[in-house]
C-alpha cells in the first residue's frame, strides 16, 4: 500500500462530528459515523495517524511498529462493516511462542497440538497432557466473556429496563456456563496469575511463558491478585472467526490504522494531521467545538475524544468545567505505565544459541521469561522505581512474515518490555537520561540468548514511558489509557457513571481505549462509541 | 502409482509433512508444513514457490500453428503478439467446454499451451489440415510458479532488471542461473507473479538459483492447498471441480458452455469460424441455463447458527471442493456451489457457485446449505463480482 497523506488544514469550519486523535480508536468511530452519512473532521497532532498503532520509518529503510506489535482482539466485524481487508488490512497469525532459556534449553508451543505436547512433555509429561485441557476451559470462559467486550458495559447499580436489559445481553455467554465453569471464573477474577497456573501446571518453564499475560501492561506482578483475569485475553484473540491468539499486521500496526484511515476517507470523513487541539469549545455545559493549537475554531454538535481520560478531562475539558467530584475520582484513576519499547535495525536474521538457525520458531513470539521467580523479581526492581535489569521482553520479528518492512535480507526486531516504571526514582522527567541504559540492559539481556545480536545492530530505537508519553500522547506511558485491572474496567472505566462513551459535558464523547472493553487494538471502544451517538441521535 | 516432477528431487527434501497428492499421475505437495497456513501468508505478503509441473502442456509449433489454434481455441489467438499469453478456453461442436488454460506465443510460428486434462489426441485430430507439429511436452518441462509481492525482486536478482518490464500475462527468454527459461507473467494467485518454464534437464539449477535469491525476500516453498485458498480469493475457476471436461461427462447435464461457466468474456464471437462458434452464438442469442457467480457468506448469520449450538464458528481447515446445494430465499434449489474458502486476508467465508440465471445478479441474497453438528441449515449468502481479493500489483 502506498504511504498515506493528509491535509494539514480542514476544508471547513463546521462539521456534524469533529474526533480529537487519529489513534486506531478514533480512526474507527469516525468511520462508523462517516458510514452513517455524518460530515466527520479527525483531528490528529503527529504527521501520521494511528497514535500508538503507528509504523514508522526512523531508521532509512526500516519500518517500525514503533509502539504496539501484535493484535489479538480486533473485532473482525468492524474488520467487514468498514471493508478493511480492501483497504489494505491483513493480519498474519503468528505461528509459535517460543520461550529460550539461559541454560541452552527452550520450549515452543505451536498450533500443532502434537508438537506443543511433546515439547512440553520435555519438561513435565503430566503438563503435556494438561495443557489442552486448561485450553479447552480457557476457551470457554472467553466464550462467555465475548458477550461482555461486545456489548457496552451495563451499569449495575442502575435499574432502567435500558441497563437491565443490556445487563442481560452481557451476561448472555456466562448464563450457558455450568457451575465448575463459574466457580473457575470466579478465581481468575480473584487469584494471581501464577497461583492461577500453579492449579494446573507444575512445570516453571511453562507457567512462566503463559504467566506473563496477566502482567502486561500493569503495574503488578505475577503473583499479585487479580492478575489471573488477562489470562482469559489470550483465549479470546480471533482470528478468522476462530478463536485464535496473535497476529502480526502486515506493514506493522501502523498498517491497521492506515486501513481504517482509508475506509473513513471512503465514507467521507476528513482526516487532518499536525493538528493539535488545545480544548474543546463549551457553551452553557454543552460541547460546540473545539480550538486548535493555532488557534482556529472548528464547530461541531458532536465532539468525540480520543484521548485518555486525563487528557480528554483536564486538558480538553479542563478543571474549571468538571465538578470536584469528577476531578478527585479521576486523580484516582490509575495510568502507571510499566512498559517499554525498543526496535532493533539488525542486518541478519537472530540466531538463539538454543536452536540456531532460521526457522518457523521465529514465527512467533519469543519471551524472554525463563522462570515465575525472574518475573516476579523484575517487578521487585520496579516497585522501588528502577527499571527490570533483566526485563521480561516479548520479542517479535516481524520481517519475517513481512519481508517488504526492511531492506531485503535485514531485519526488524520489535521488543516489549516491562518492567519500565514511569516513575523511577530519579523522577519522570529524568527518563532522557536513563533511556540507553535501559536499553542497554534489554540488549544485554537478548545478548545472553542471541550471542550475535550486538554485532547485528544498525540501529536501536528506545522508547521509555517517559516517550511513551511527550511522543504518542500516552499519559504516564500506560499503553491501555488506564490500567486494565477489575477496578477499572467495564461500568467503572473510566469513571463511575460515565461508562457509556458521554462524559459530564453534553455532546462530548469519548471513544478509545480508556472506555469500556478498552486495552490493546480491538476497535471495540471506537464502534460502540460510534453506535452510542448514531443511537442518541436516533433517539 | 505416481512419479516425481522435474523438482521432486528438492521439494521431497523439503515436504516434512509427507503430505502428497497424486496431480495428473504426479507426486505433488499438499503442503510442506503440517499446515498450509505460512505458505498462504508467503503467497500474500512475500513469495512462494510452487511447482506446477504436471500441468499439461503442448507445444504447437509450424507455418499453421495460429490459424490452427484460431480454429480450435474459443479465444482468439491470431491477435496475440509474440512474447505474449492469454487465457482462453476450447470447446466441442456444441459449445461444451473442454478445457481452459492459456496459450502463449513464443514466435510467430510457435505457441504453447496449458491443459487441466489431457488433451494431445483431440489436438492432434483437429490438427490434420494445418501444417503444424504438436509436441505433448508435459514432460519434458518443469514449470514453477513463483508467485507473491516480491517475487519479482527475486527474478530480478537473478534475471536482472528487464524482468520489470514484463507485463502481466507478457512473456519473456531469459537466463536463470546460466539457464535458458522462459518466464511468464502468470499464475493461479491472483497475485503479483511469474511463471518459469525450464527444460527438464536444468530444472534443479533453476529451482535453487530461484530459492537461494529468495532467501533475503523469505521466500517459501508452497504446496497446492494454499494455491487453492488464493486461487479462489482470485475467483479462478477449475477443471474438473467447479465445471467438467466435456468429454469426461456421462451424462449432457454436466457439460457446460463457456458462458456458464463465467468464461464469456474470454470468447470473440464475431470471428472466422472455430470450434462450437455456432452453439455458442445461438446461446447469446436464447440464453444460458447457468451462471457462474461469487458468493460470501452472511457472517453475522453463520455465527449466529453455531452460536445457537454453543459453538464457535467453524472454518474449513483449507478450500473445499464438494458441492453444496444452493437455494433461493423462497427455498427452491437454484444451483450448487462448486468449490469455497474461508479467506483469511478479506475475512469472509467464500464460495464459488453455479445458479440458474435468474439469480446470478449481483447482490442477490441465496441461501446456502451449511451442517452443524450433523444437522443441515441454511445461511444467507450474497452475490458478488469475483475476483473476490485483486490487489493493484496484480497487474501493477
Amino acid at each position: 500500500m502506498s504511504k498515506m497523506t493528509f491535509k494539514n488544514k480542514p476544508t471547513s469550519a463546521r462539521y456534524d462530528a469533529i474526533v480529537v486523535g487519529g489513534g486506531h480508536n478514533g480512526l474507527t468511530c469516525a468511520a462508523y459515523l462517516a458510514r452513517a452519512g455524518h460530515r466527520v473532521l479527525v483531528l490528529e497532532k503527529r504527521p501520521v495517524v494511528g497514535g500508538a498503532a503507528v509504523s514508522e520509518e526512523v531508521f532509512p529503510g526500516f519500518t517500525y511498529t514503533s509502539c504496539s506489535y501484535v493484535v489479538s482482539l480486533f473485532r473482525p466485524h468492524i474488520m467487514r462493516d468498514l471493508q478493511l481487508a480492501r483497504h489494505g488490512l491483513e493480519i498474519i497469525p503468528l505461528e509459535a511462542s517460543f520461550l529460550p532459556l539461559p541454560d541452552g534449553d527452550s520450549l515452543c508451543r505451536w498450533s500443532d497440538p502434537h508438537r506443543t505436547r511433546r515439547e512440553i512433555a520435555h519438561f513435565s509429561a503430566k503438563d503435556a497432557e494438561v495443557y489442552p485441557e486448561f485450553s479447552l476451559a480457557m476457551s470457554q470462559l472467553a466464550r462467555f466473556t465475548k458477550s461482555v467486550i461486545d456489548n457496552p458495559a451495563p451499569d449495575p447499580a442502575s435499574l432502567r429496563p435500558r441497563e437491565l436489559s443490556q445487563a442481560l445481553r452481557a451476561s448472555e455467554g456466562l448464563r450457558m456456563a455450568n457451575a465448575d465453569q463459574r466457580f473457575l471464573y470466579m478465581k481468575l477474577l480473584t487469584m494471581s496469575a501464577a497461583d492461577f497456573l500453579d492449579q494446573w501446571f507444575e512445570s516453571d518453564v511453562l507457567k512462566a511463558p503463559m504467566s506473563v499475560s496477566g502482567i502486561i501492561g500493569t503495574f503488578l506482578g505475577v503473583r499479585s491478585p487479580g492478575t489471573a483475569y488477562v489470562l482469559l485475553h489470550h483465549y479470546m484473540g480471533e482470528i478468522d472467526g476462530a478463536m485464535r491468539a496473535w497476529g502480526f499486521a502486515r506493514g506493522g500496526t501502523g498498517g491497521i490504522s492506515n486501513a481504517i484511515a482509508r475506509s473513513a476517507q471512503a465514507f467521507g470523513a476528513e482526516i487532518v494531521t499536525e493538528a493539535g487541539v488545545s480544548r474543546v469549545i463549551i457553551q452553557n455545559g454543552k460541547a460546540t467545538g473545539v480550538v486548535l493549537e493555532n488557534g482556529d475554531e472548528i464547530h461541531a454538535p458532536t465532539i468525540v475524544s480520543g484521548l485518555d481520560p486525563r487528557r480528554t478531562y483536564l486538558g480538553l475539558v479542563g478543571e474549571e468545567n468538571l465538578h470536584a467530584d469528577t476531578v478527585e475520582h479521576l486523580g484516582h484513576y490509575k495510568f502507571r505505565g510499566s512498559s517499554g519499547k525498543v526496535n532493533l535495525a539488525v542486518d541478519r536474521l537472530p540466531e538463539f544459541a538454543c536452536r540456531p538457525g532460521d526457522g518457523p520458531h521465529l514465527y512467533g513470539d519469543i519471551a524472554i521469561a525463563p522462570g515465575v521467580g525472574y518475573l516476579e523479581r523484575a517487578y521487585d526492581q520496579a516497585k522501588y522505581g528502577e527499571f527490570s535489569e533483566r526485563p521480561y521482553i516479548n520479542m517479535v520479528v516481524p520481517t519475517l512474515v513481512d519481508p517488504t518492512m526492511a531492506p531485503p535480507g535485514k531485519h526488524v526486531i520489535s521488543c516489549f518490555v516491562q518492567y519500565a516504571p514511569y516513575d523511577i526514582k530519579e523522577g519522570a522527567a529524568n527518563w532522557p537520561t536513563r533511556r540507553e541504559a535501559f536499553g542497554d540492559a534489554v540488549v544485554d539481556t537478548l545478548a545472553e540468548y542471541i550471542p550475535g545480536l550486538k554485532d547485528s545492530i544498525l540501529h536501536r530505537q528506545v522508547l521509555t514511558p517517559w516517550d511513551l508519553e511527550t511522543e504518542y500522547g500516552l499519559t504516564e506511558g500506560n499503553i491501555f489509557h488506564g490500567e486494565l485491572s477489575l477496578d477499572q474496567l467495564l461500568f467503572l472505566r473510566p469513571l463511575a457513571g460515565w461508562a457509556k462513551y458521554q462524559t459530564p459535558v453534553r455532546n462530548l464523547w469519548m471513544c478509545a481505549s480508556g472506555t469500556h472493553p478498552g486495552g490493546g487494538i480491538m476497535g471495540a471502544s471506537g464502534e460502540m462509541a460510534a453506535k452510542a451517538i448514531l443511537g442518541r441521535r436516533a433517539a | 502409482m505416481p512419479v516425481g516432477t522435474p523438482f521432486h528431487p528438492r521439494t521431497s527434501e523439503l515436504c516434512t509433512s509427507l503430505f502428497y497428492k497424486d496431480w495428473a499421475g504426479y507426486y505433488t505437495i499438499r503442503s510442506y508444513d503440517t499446515c498450509h497456513e505460512r505458505e498462504y501468508y508467503a503467497l500474500r505478503n512475500a513469495a512462494g514457490l510452487i511447482d506446477v509441473s504436471p500441468l499439461y502442456k503442448y507445444d504447437i509449433h509450424g507455418r499453421d500453428a495460429e490459424a490452427f489454434l484460431t480454429r480450435v481455441m474459443a479465444g482468439d489467438v491470431s491477435r496475440l503478439p509474440v512474447d505474449r499469453c492469454r487465457y482462453l478456453c476450447w470447446c466441442d461442436d456444441h459449445g461444451k467446454v473442454l478445457d481452459d488454460g492459456t496459450v502463449a506465443r513464443l514466435d510467430d510460428e510457435y505457441f504453447r499451451v496449458t491443459a487441466a486434462e489431457p488433451s494431445y489426441a483431440w489436438l492432434l485430430q483437429q490438427s490434420r489440415r494445418f501444417d503444424v507439429v504438436i509436441e505433448d511436452s508435459t514432460d519434458r518441462l518443469g514449470v514453477l510458479s513463483l508467485q507473491g509481492p516480491t517475487s519479482r525482486d527475486i527474478l530480478m536478482r537473478i534475471a536482472g532488471p528487464r524482468i520489470e518490464t514484463l507485463r502481466y500475462f507478457g512473456l519473456m527468454k531469459t537466463r536463470l542461473g546460466g539457464v535458458e527459461v522462459v518466464v511468464s507473467r502468470t499464475g493461479y494467485t491472483g497475485d503479483l507473479g511469474f511463471e518459469i518454464w525450464v527444460d527438464r534437464a536444468h530444472a534443479l539449477q533453476v529451482y535453487d538459483s530461484i530459492l537461494e535469491a529468495g532467501h533475503d525476500y523469505r521466500i517459501q516453498p508452497v504446496g497446492l492447498d494454499a494455491m487453492d485458498v488464493a486461487r479462489i480469493e482470485a475467483g479462478y475457476i477449475m477443471n474438473g471441480v467447479d465445471y467438467f471436461s466435456a468429454n469426461t461427462c456421462l451424462i449432457e447435464s454436466r457439460k457446460s458452455t463457456p458462458f456458464e461457466i463465467g468464461l464469456g468474456w474470454t470468447i470473440d464471437l464475431e470471428r472466422e469460424p472455430f470450434l462450437g462458434q455456432a452453439a455458442l452464438k445461438a446461446e447469446v442469442a436464447n440464453g444460458s441455463a447457468w451462471a457462474k457467480v461469487g458468493l460470501v457468506y452472511d457472517w453475522p448469520a453463520f455465527e449466529r447458527l453455531f452460536a445457537e449450538y454453543g459453538l464457535p464458528p467453524q472454518l474449513p481447515g483449507g478450500a473445499w471442493r464438494s458441492a453444496i446445494p444452493i437455494y433461493s430465499q423462497q427455498g427452491q434449489q437454484v444451483g450448487q456451489a462448486t468449490s469455497g474458502a474461508w479467506s483469511p486476508i478479506l475475512k469472509d467465508n467464500l464460495a464459488i457457485a453455479s445458479v440458474r440465471p435468474n439469480w446470478a445478479a449481483p447482490g442477490t441474497i441465496l441461501q446456502i446449505e451449511v451442517t452443524v453438528e450433523y444437522e443441515r441449515h441454511r445461511v444467507p449468502a450474497v452475490v458478488t463480482p469475483t475476483p473476490f481479493f485483486d490487489p493493484p500489483r496484480k497487474r501493477a
